[in-house]
């Protein structure tokens, strides 16, 4: 087991559900969800960036909400669904490269993440705008009109009952 | 690191008072910040409050709204009756970070962990909230303008925990929630402001320009008096009694100074000169 960081405690006994699945995996109270995903269950699409939740690379569903796996304790999602960005169906990244919205993709597994969550969501344009849904979603490549423009795009298909598959 | 998982609110309290360094940990979204490199935060014992879900929900009854000790900024903003009757803390929860923030960070949190930057404090004391604790020796109310004393200070015993926050229901004439950032979104306050109008008076609470989120009273006495005020710069000895602005890595204490007093004026433009 890869520790990154610190020195070895004694390990948490963790279960929860990921993609769908059951999982339990033996961490140090210490591991952020982040590392215990990428170095300990291989799920390297989460990404981190800024380390301190600002920037949204490593965006993933805790029981349905978008959040920053590198502010979450692993001891602190067991018994609870975990979802990453290799849970999604591999065409919600179509719309964005349709639109010119990925470029590095150092923050695109986390804009997808949100992107995705918003389509399932379309309720909540109520009372937010997507660029408002999507500001905890840092892209320093493209700009956003284009990841705005996806977003829209991928609800339009959405409402016309077309998949993006 | 040592983390203690109480199944219950009795169990996290049994915990924190036979150890008084222990860490209440709800939503992390403060204390994870750069956690790799906090070594030492690594050494502590933490409590962990993710599992008590009596303390999650927020509540109405007929005088006012309980958020729990675990209420989330999302589930405020979800909440339509909050929206209608207690906008500011729908919009003070909207501007903290995003999505991934507001899901996790909650209201309490915001309180202990004692930011002069914070976005939740201010709208909860424009609004005259009161911090519930409580303890194995009891509970006790503080009302949150009484709930700071210093920088970080507040009274919040070791062995206390943040149960509640009662926001009473009033008839507000006026109220707005600024924040003054570098930019729209996933900011820092460089300077904010709550203000309401009520029955029980005109309340002004600043951020980001004092050791604590505080309210203005010299500034509160020159609305309930109705003194004229003919420019922003009219309002600056009110505004030495009331805050201390610093130089900081986001802004300076004459910037500071400055949007304040103009925030003040303009926004307030139709009641200066107007007592009552």
């Amino acid at each position: 087991m890869l520790r990154p960081y610190g020195r070895p405690m004694a390990a948490l006994s963790v279960s929860f559900s990921l993609n769908g699945s059951p999982v339990t995996v033996d961490v140090d109270p210490s591991a952020r969800l982040l590392d215990t995903l990428r170095y300990q269950l291989g799920l390297t699409g989460t990404k981190e960036g800024c380390g301190e939740g600002e920037c949204g690379a490593c965006t993933v569903y805790l029981d349905g909400l978008p959040v920053n796996s590198c502010l979450i304790p692993t001891y602190q999602v067991r018994g609870q669904r975990v979802a990453t960005v290799e849970s999604l169906d591999p065409g919600a990244l179509e719309p964005f490269e349709r639109c010119g919205a990925t470029q590095c993709g150092a923050c695109t597994p986390g804009v997808v993440m949100t992107a995705w969550w918003i389509r399932e969501h379309p309720e909540l344009l109520g009372t937010h705008s997507i660029r408002e849904l999507m500001a905890g979603n840092l892209c320093r490549c493209t700009g956003y009109d284009g990841i705005v423009d996806s977003v829209a795009e991928a609800l339009r298909e959405t409402g016309s009952g077309r998949r993006e598959t | 690191m040592n983390v203690m998982l109480p199944g219950s609110l009795s169990e996290a309290l049994d915990t924190l008072a036979s150890d008084g360094a222990a860490i209440p940990i709800a939503g992390g979204t403060d204390l994870l910040v750069h956690w790799p490199v906090h070594v030492e935060a690594h050494e502590r014992t933490y409590v962990d409050l993710s599992r008590l879900d009596p303390l999650k929900p927020l509540g109405w009854t007929a005088d006012e709204l309980m958020l729990g000790g675990l209420t989330t900024y999302w589930d405020v903003i979800r909440d339509e009756r909050a929206r209608e009757e207690l906008p500011l803390l729908v919009d003070a929860a909207r501007q903290v970070g995003a999505i991934q923030i507001q899901a996790r960070g909650t209201w309490a949190g915001n309180i202990v962990n004692a930011s002069p930057a914070a976005d939740g404090v201010p709208v909860l004391m424009a609004y005259d909230a009161v911090v519930v604790l409580e303890s194995r020796r009891g509970r006790e109310e503080v009302p949150l303008d009484r709930f700071y004393s210093g920088y970080k200070q507040m009274k919040r015993r070791p062995d206390q925990l943040v149960v509640g926050i009662r926001v009473p229901r009033r008839r507000y004439s006026y109220q707005v929630f600024e924040k003054v950032g570098a930019r729209r979104a996933q900011a820092i306050a460089k300077v904010g402001l709550a203000i309401t109008r009520s029955g029980a008076g005109w309340r002004v609470v600043a951020a980001s320009v004092a050791p604590t989120i505080r309210r203005c009273p010299a500034v509160e006495r020159l609305l309930e008096t109705g003194t004229p005020i003919a420019s922003p710069e009219a309002l600056l000895p009110a505004i030495a009694q009331d805050v201390a602005p610093i130089d900081d890595i986001r802004s300076s204490a004459q910037y500071r100074t400055r949007v304040m007093a103009r925030v003040l004026y303009h926004d307030l433009r139709d009641f200066w000169g107007k007592p009552g």
